[in-house]
């Protein structure tokens, strides 16, 4: 089977959720058929760095249009491709653009779309499983009518490299309306460079109601600058004011990383931990031994954080002799 | 100026999910209900828009007879009227639920006069299609811009803000437009007891539109695995701050 991928691309190459949508799409093309589109110029120069993830061809829309994200017109490549290709399956990674660029093709289309797949089964119709609730949930659907539309859920397959020739490369001009050419990026802010970043954090210091007010993160702050990490919430904190949205930990937060993630009175709902399930360990902090997050970590201390934190960041600095 | 605003009633699921014995559902006999996170930022920001620029918030919703109670909320917090779809209980996909509601702005504009803003969530929390906001703006040909965390309204348009990595992503569309925002948008308040009062006698309008075809059909629900570990105990209260120093430090964070 034909397979379509849509590439989000870097300043330097291609985003890693794209790499491993390619793994995904490929497995499930069954064959070498895998085509993929670049938007904006220079993208032809991606042909040896797709070629090895198993492309066979590279599309590069080439338009004004692309010189800032420009979401239709993206959406409207992906159908012209759509068009001109047949393929059975469009494929992009579960990331914002991904889904939004997929739903945009999908409603021009009139096709359905299943967002973040983490498996699918070819045949007919196409059935996937998805992931709801921010990952605490699967779904398993069929998906009606040709191509099948879908994104990949981040990290659910690694990229994976093949030993693949170099893509060939077809250079097309998507026909664009001007409905499509006015939805885009027309200036990007930077934001302030503030300390480590919360998505970056090898260790994140996250606190829960249970920090019983915005004073309570003080005890946070020391042990999170002790360790060089960065300060997380729950949402019950967000909600209350005590700290900016910008620290949620949580399916509508921010989704972390790090190598370990103290959460320090935070019971663990779903929504919760649908943010924080990427962590590579879970040290859990609280009074209730019988907290749902203890169903999900790896270490707990059973205590109330303003006293367990200070003492552990007054060992630290023990150790260090400061 | 004239603000509709899109919410999904869904379950508020605690700690641990419990499907129903025929994985069709969650099992929420336990369970409260809320606004979809994402969608109450939106209401938040339609009531606030029509403070400062006078005109009519309207909130809609598709859902079972039992949504009228986050309509209701919604009001609560300054929409001032409510327009309920009653799907009768059953879930509609993003296509079928982007029909319905499309159908039916036509005819609430029809009536009452172009929305000049329209809000979903950037997707809902329970089903998370990611579809249902750019779907209504394809098939009424409007702009539409996704997963908002800053909208100001500018002259006959309005200026979107989107989080992207190392920054924000600033878009500029007419009115009539259509907006899908994020939980971050705006910190949305409590409603005042008055106010809820008040929001038992304001309107709602039913319909109860026809569901179409399921293109993409749930088969079942499945809760993924736990890790299936159980949490390795460091100790008890402060006592447990040099076994902690050292976990952390075989993890060479300390």
């Amino acid at each position: 089977m034909r397979a379509l991928v849509v590439i989000e691309r870097l300043a330097d190459g291609v985003d890693e959720l794209s790499l491993q949508a390619l793994a995904f799409g490929r497995g499930l093309a069954g064959g070498p058929d895998v085509h993929a589109l670049a938007v904006g110029e220079g993208g032809a120069d991606l042909a040896p760095l797709l070629g090895a993830h198993g492309v066979s061809e590279v599309h590069v829309a080439e338009h004004e249009a692309f010189v800032s994200y420009a979401p239709p017109a993206v959406a409207r490549a992906v159908v012209d491709l759509v068009e001109r290709l047949s393929p059975g399956l469009v494929l992009a990674a579960g990331s914002d653009r991904g889904n939004e660029v997929l739903a945009r093709a999908a409603a021009m289309v009139e096709l359905p779309f299943a967002a973040n797949c983490v498996d699918a089964t070819t045949g007919d119709p196409l059935r996937v499983t998805r992931q709801r609730w921010g990952g605490s949930l699967l779904e398993e659907a069929e998906l009606a009518g040709a191509p099948a539309l879908l994104t990949v859920a981040p990290h659910v397959v690694a990229a994976a490299p093949v030993d693949g020739a170099e893509a060939t490369v077809d250079t097309f001009t998507p026909t664009l309306s001007p409905d499509e050419l006015a939805v885009r990026v027309v200036e990007h802010v930077r934001a302030e460079a503030a300390g480590v970043s919360l998505s970056d954090a090898n260790v994140v210091v996250s606190g829960g109601r249970g920090t019983g007010s915005a004073e309570g993160f003080a005890v946070l702050e020391e042990l999170a600058e002790l360790l060089r990490g960065a300060v997380g919430c729950s949402r019950a904190v967000t909600m209350a004011g005590w700290r900016p949205h910008t620290d949620q930990v949580g399916q509508t937060g921010t989704k972390i990383a790090p190598d370990i993630y103290i959460a320090c009175g935070i019971s663990g709902a779903t929504q919760h931990m649908a943010g924080c399930k990427g962590a590579k360990k879970i040290l859990a902090i609280n009074v209730d031994p019988e907290a749902s997050i203890m169903a999900s970590a790896d270490y707990a201390v059973i205590g109330d954080l303003r006293e367990v934190v200070p003492a552990v960041s007054a060992e630290i600095r023990k150790a260090r002799g400061t | 100026m004239r603000v509709l605003v899109c919410v999904k009633r869904v379950p508020m699921t605690g700690g641990r999910i419990v499907l129903t014995e025929d994985a069709q559902e969650i099992d929420t006999a336990h369970l409260g209900f809320t606004i979809s996170p994402h969608e109450e930022c939106g209401i938040e920001e339609a009531a606030r828009l029509i403070e400062a620029h006078g005109g009519e918030s309207v909130v809609l919703t598709l859902g079972a007879a039992e949504a009228e109670e986050q309509l209701r909320d919604a009001m609560a917090l300054g929409i001032d009227r409510a327009l309920h779809l009653d799907s009768e209980g059953s879930e509609w996909d993003g296509q079928a639920t982007a029909e319905a509601i499309t159908n039916a702005i036509r005819a609430e504009e029809a009536a009452s006069g172009t929305f000049d803003l329209v809000f979903f969530g950037n997707e809902s929390a329970d089903a998370g299609g990611f579809q249902v906001g750019i779907r209504v703006a394809h098939a009424l040909g409007r702009p539409c811009v996704t997963g908002l965390k800053g909208i100001a309204v500018e002259g006959s348009g309005v200026r979107c803000e989107q989080e992207v990595p190392g920054g924000r992503d600033v878009y500029r569309i007419p009115f009539p437009a259509i907006v899908t925002v994020k939980e971050g948008l705006n910190l949305p308040h409590y409603p005042s007891v008055p106010a809820k009062l008040r929001a038992q006698r304001q309107p709602v309008d039913t319909a109860t539109p026809a569901r179409q075809e399921q293109r993409l059909r749930k088969l079942r629900l499945v809760v993924p695995e736990s890790r299936g570990k159980r949490a390795e105990v460091l100790g008890e209260g402060p006592a447990a701050a040099e076994r902690v120093v050292e976990v952390l430090r075989e993890i060479g964070v300390a």
